[in-house]
């Protein structure tokens, strides 16, 4: 291949940065800075078409949250391992836990040459939470002061009172109360700064965003249903700084499709191999391959309004599902080996996670206990023989039908029950009926980390009339443990508390955790340098050519 | 059946026994000489009595009886082809994609359910989906699409253009809105998949009767039964149904099989049967994830669904030879 | 004729509201709300869903939707789509690239289907025609979803004759492969109908005739048998042509194909009304059309058929 000046100059600057921030982040960085490879290369990886504009705020699922990811850069950004690194901030201080004092970088500009100042990170934080602006991710701010207020329904006021300019580089935020964990929500992407034009004009801008990350749109680069086409920033002197010519997300329909394109090159990243090639990959692809643990996992949530699982019968019964299920199996055969059997309630790359808190026990593959604690149950009330228990699942993605067909199988095997998967065609169908509390059986859950945090896992989902609890699960035992950790001094204070909660739940199990997501990626002969971040997603920008 | 040139007999009255020995250039393979040969002094029959005196001396006939007796009984008694019953019996994950040992003749699924006994279970919802959905079409198809083309004028207008809205509407978004009413969900079983697939699939059926109705209205025989004092809708059943029965019966026979593998495709996208009713869909469905280590699982059943679409297209093809009074043989 | 033509145009208008009004009201009818859907599994902020579902007039009951859709068709703006674009660039973008693979593989299973189907009648029973036969049986017995896969795996991957997937542009070249596996199916039903009219007419009289009068046998085959033989193969080709546009939902999948097929199976899922309305009208206004003139093309095909009465 043959290198332009403009090329050799950034593979320059590349290597310059990788020494950077190999010094700054301690030498964690494994993958990176090995090799050089090719960094005028663009990248082809593999993408799903964005569903709403490209607003940050308004962004919350994979397809356009990970171009997001990499046109802004917000106040910090997550390491490979989940630390969060200081991306746009010089310092987030609170002695308090409740009022925070961020100072950012000065000079930092996004690629129209605004500036960015305190001014443009308490504009764009009031934009998301201002309930006219109708930011699907607004709930992001709801810890700030003035929140509740600028998110009414026809509120008039759009400003969040708990945030306050000091100069330039300098603003506080007053929390409604302390919360230890808060800074590590900042490298969500609803927090990054947006410009005064995408204020203006947010479908406008959507369209052709501009920001302040290691990648910009290239012109006319979203190419709908087709492809989005990223191009290094060369303002951009932060973390995550471009060590290739560009990332070009091609838009597939379902993962096979894109893997039949990664066997014959041409697609350079697959960020997950489809089920359907899971026992044929490591043949197909050699060493170019990758299985890492990320922050997900998988449960089946089981609704405490339903009578037979109500109580303390229900509670055995949901002890007794839960040994019924070879989960070691299960990741083996079915999976092979891309997933973990879960040992508690949220995933081993955080930070705090244990694998033994008392309870743990309870998720393990017991058959004679099963049995044992399923009669029991019975002897309080029975257990009708011609119930079926069933799991309801949305078939129209995600392949869940695999499993659930694997976890039916061993239920009726193991406590001798009827059960069935109970596919909905739709996402939205299976949601309606668990938010609206009518379904009739257990429901599949799972939960990928916003930000890396135990709490994360904990309290949208299990928290006494939390908008996640699908399990409708109510204790004030767990509420209280989770309010305490929350307010903890440190985080790690914080995480000891969340793991005392997980021992109440472990005993109740609202939900039976399953297993954790391994990201079990490839990519093709053309690029080297592959590794993936604590949330499952490639490190996009430290891939090179070969 | 559409002479442009100057044979204007109408039809019944065709086999006139005039020999016609004097061709020059041949056609290979036409049995002119059978075709022509004809017993003068045999009683008259009926159309249909014919047909089936015609019938039931074809070698081809009863073969296709001989399967289709056979896809019956394996749908109605599959106990009695396969000792294991899947339904009781759940699958063993450590058999997973097991090859074929004593008594498990095919081999095992992903999941570690024999596909032998699954594929003789599964008939019965794969065989009710296609058959059933066969028959709807063809009576809503056949009935609307004959009426448009033989009364043609507004009566066409208004169901030809009913046919185009119906054959617009897509088929995935009617099966989910279908699926959510309370009667069907409740419990999906092959007849709520029979229903939704009559609902979207009867406007083919009747496109096609509509032109092989407005081919055959206009032909001497049927004018002849007209001005014989036959009615307009008697000439109708009488004459022009029977005489446009050959592209009917093609798309009826291969739908048979497409509806069979539809529910497949519906499963593919998530609308299909529940995996817990077993059908030959349903497998294929998912042995697909499976298809490049462990294809057989999803060979079996599609040879079995290919078995019972043969038996249906030799059926037509020896009906359609039985009733076409030209090319019927002594 | 003329008549006949503008009337069957007329026709359209009554069409057009009874498929809108019709579509509408599926979509109406979907369970799960669109809006909810969008918040994924994070909790729904009410107060967001309130403001989206009135951008969307989702709060309106169903007449005062489906008039307001009315009128933004009048007005020639149909309004957004859930990612903010406009549903008339969609339509633009959609339906260029799914047309060019519909009609490729109307060409493709025209052309062999017919030409198989017509050398399987003329010679019934012997080997060619149960060839035919069993190669129709796979087409029929294996599902598109499979059949796709493979080919795509076997002829895109191992061979490397064609790319596995469709680029950006969705040239003719990138869709030869698609359009053979969205053909397929149809070339069962082609083949079979070609095979069984050849059949019917090998017998008739007019053929006998022609044969007597000593024509060639290419002749007689080409202008008596092949031509009597077309009605049932045309009605069918001309319904399929907007099967094909509409139900490419598979393999436009399977092949990463951005067209019809797949963003209305989107829109579906997402219950994005006005978008699978759009796109819906659009493919009954193809099926008019083409029904037009597949009752044109009778006429021409049998000139004993006329529309005047």
């Amino acid at each position: 291949m043959r290198f332009t000046r403009t090329s050799k100059a950034l593979g320059i600057m590349a290597v310059a940065a990788l020494a950077l921030s190999g010094c700054g982040a301690g030498g964690t960085n494994d993958a990176g800075g090995t090799t050089g490879g090719d960094t005028s290369r663009v990248i082809i990886a593999d993408g799903s078409e964005p569903q709403r504009p490209l607003m940050p705020a308004d962004t919350n699922e994979v397809g356009g949250g990970k171009v997001i990811d990499m046109i802004f850069a917000g106040l910090v950004s997550y390491d490979p391992n989940g630390k969060p690194v200081n991306e746009l901030a010089e310092s987030i201080e609170a002695s308090d836990g409740q009022n925070y004092t961020i100072k950012i970088k000065s000079g930092e500009k996004f690629t129209n040459g605004e500036a960015i100042t305190a001014q443009t990170f308490v504009d764009s934080w009031n934009f998301g939470a201002a309930a006219k602006n109708a930011q699907l991710s607004g709930g992001f701010f709801e810890s700030i002061k003035g929140y509740d207020e600028a998110s009414a329904e026809g509120s008039t006021v759009d400003t969040m009172s708990g945030l306050k300019v000091v100069d330039d580089t300098t603003f506080t935020v007053e929390l409604n109360q302390p919360e230890s964990d808060w800074p590590l929500r900042l490298g969500y992407t609803a927090f990054s700064p947006v410009p005064s034009g995408a204020l203006a004009d947010p479908k406008g801008f959507g369209e052709t965003p501009v920001g302040n990350g290691p990648y910009k749109l290239a012109d006319g680069g979203w190419q709908h249903n087709v492809q989005i086409q990223l191009v290094p920033n060369p303002d951009y002197d932060g973390p995550r700084k471009a060590e290739n010519g560009g990332v070009t997300f091609k838009i597939f329909q379902n993962d096979d499709t894109a893997y039949q394109d990664l066997l014959s090159d041409s697609l350079d990243v697959l960020q997950t191999i489809p089920t359907s090639a899971l026992s044929n990959f490591e043949s197909d692809l050699g060493d170019r391959t990758i299985s890492k643990p990320y922050a997900g996992n998988q449960t089946i949530a089981i609704p405490e309004y339903l009578p037979e699982w109500s109580g303390e019968a229900g509670k055995l019964r949901r002890q007794a599902i839960s040994m019924a299920i070879n989960r070691d199996e299960i990741t083996k055969v079915i999976f092979n080996g891309a997933r973990q059997p879960a040992k508690d309630f949220t995933a081993p790359v955080l930070d705090g996670y244990s694998d033994s808190i008392p309870g743990s026990e309870n998720l393990e593959f017991n058959e004679t206990k099963a049995k044992e604690l399923w009669a029991e149950a019975d002897g309080m009330q029975k257990w009708d023989p011609n119930t079926t228990f069933s799991i309801a699942y949305n078939a129209d993605k995600g392949g869940h039908q695999v499993w659930v067909e694997a976890v039916v199988n061993q239920l009726k095997n193991t406590l001798g029950i009827k059960a069935e998967g109970k596919p909905y065609p739709t996402f939205k169908e299976v949601r309606q009926d668990a938010t609206a509390g009518t379904l009739t059986g257990a429901i599949r859950a799972g939960w990928q980390a916003d930000y890396p945090s135990l709490y994360n896992f904990l309290g949208p989902i299990y928290k006494t009339g939390a908008g996640s609890n699908d399990a409708r699960y109510a204790n004030p035992e767990f509420d209280k443990a989770i309010t305490e950790g929350l307010a903890a001094a440190s985080v790690s204070e914080g995480n000891d508390a969340m793991n005392k909660a997980q021992e109440t739940l472990l005993t109740d199990l609202p939900a039976i955790p399953l297993w954790y997501q391994v990201a079990q990626g490839g990519w093709s002969n053309n690029v080297t340098n592959v590794d993936y971040g604590w949330d499952g997603v490639p490190l996009y920008y430290q891939i090179t050519g070969k | 059946m559409t002479p442009d040139i100057n044979s204007t007999q109408p039809g019944e009255t065709s086999r006139s026994g005039r020999h016609s020995e004097h061709f020059v250039a041949e056609i290979s393979d036409t049995p002119l000489r059978a075709v022509d040969t004809v017993k003068e002094d045999a009683a008259p029959l009926s159309l249909w009595g014919e047909a089936w005196k015609n019938l039931r001396k074809q070698p081809l006939f009863l073969i296709s009886a001989f399967l289709i007796l056979l896809v019956a009984a394996v749908s109605l008694f599959p106990g009695l082809f396969s000792p294991i019953n899947p339904s009781t019996e759940a699958c063993q994950l450590a058999d997973s994609n097991g090859p074929a040992i004593a008594g498990h003749p095919l081999g095992f699924t992903k999941q570690g359910c024999d596909v032998y006994a699954r594929m003789i279970f599964g008939a019965q919802a794969s065989v009710t989906v296609g058959l059933f959905t066969t028959i709807g079409v063809l009576l809503i198809g056949g009935i609307m699409g004959a009426i448009a083309g033989y009364y043609g004028g507004w009566v066409d207008a208004v169901l030809a253009r009913i046919n185009d809205i119906f054959f617009a509407l897509p088929l995935i978004l009617g099966a989910i809105v279908l699926m959510q009413l309370p009667f069907f969900r409740a419990n999906r079983t092959p007849w709520t998949l029979v229903v939704i697939l009559v609902v979207f699939g009867w406007p083919q059926i009747a496109r096609i009767t509509r032109g092989a109705v407005i081919e055959v209205r206009n032909a001497d025989f049927v004018t002849a039964a007209r001005s014989l004092g036959v009615s307009k809708f008697g000439a109708l059943v009488r004459h022009v149904m029977p005489n446009s029965l050959a592209p009917i019966i093609v798309v009826a026979t291969i739908s048979l099989g497409t509806f069979i593998v539809a529910e497949a495709t519906l499963s593919f996208l998530g609308i299909g049967l529940p995996p817990s009713v077993m059908s030959w869909g349903n497998d294929i469905q998912a042995a697909q994830s499976s298809l490049r280590s462990n294809p057989l699982p999803l060979l079996y059943p599609a040879i079995a669904l290919s078995i019972t679409v043969l038996s249906f297209i030799m059926l037509g093809d020896a009906l359609r030879d039985a009733l076409d009074p030209k090319a019927r043989k002594r | 004729m003329a008549t006949y033509i503008l009337k069957r145009f007329l026709q359209l208008i009554p069409v057009f509201l009874g498929a809108t009004l019709l579509v509408y009201f599926l979509v109406f009818s979907l369970p799960g709300d669109p809006i909810a859907a969008l918040f994924g599994d994070k909790p729904v902020n009410e107060t967001v869903a309130a403001q989206l579902r009135k951008q969307y007039n989702l709060d309106q009951p169903f007449w005062i939707q489906y008039l307001l859709y009315l009128k933004s068709i009048f007005t020639f703006d149909l309004g957004l789509d859930f990612s903010g674009r406009p549903i008339a660039a969609v339509l633009g973008e959609v339906f260029p690239v799914t047309a060019r693979l519909a009609i490729m593989a109307l060409i493709f299973e025209a052309f062999f289907g017919i030409l198989f189907g017509l050398i399987a009648g003329l010679r019934k029973g012997k080997i060619f025609d149960a060839t035919v036969l069993v190669a129709s049986l796979i087409v029929i017995g294996i599902p598109i979803f499979v059949l796709g896969f493979m080919l795509q795996f076997f002829i895109g991957v191992q061979l490397g004759w064609a790319k596995p997937t469709v680029s950006s542009a969705a040239t003719v070249q990138d869709l030869i492969l698609p359009a053979i596996v969205l053909g397929l199916g149809s070339f069962a039903y082609v083949l079979r109908l070609t095979r069984t009219s050849v059949l019917e007419n090998m017998n008739a009289d007019y053929v006998r005739t022609a044969t007597a009068k000593g024509l060639s046998r290419s002749r007689v085959v080409r202008v008596h048998i092949l031509r009597n033989s077309l009605i049932p193969v045309v009605t069918f080709l001309g319904a399929d042509l907007g099967a094909l546009m509409g139900g490419a939902i598979v393999t436009e999948g399977i092949f990463n194909i951005p067209g019809v097929g797949q963003r209305l199976y989107r829109a579906v899922l997402s219950g994005e009304g006005p978008t699978v309305v759009s796109i819906v009208t659009v493919l009954v206004l193809i099926y008019v059309v083409s029904n037009l003139l597949i009752d044109l093309l009778y006429a021409w095909l049998d000139p004993r058929i006329r529309y005047d009465s």
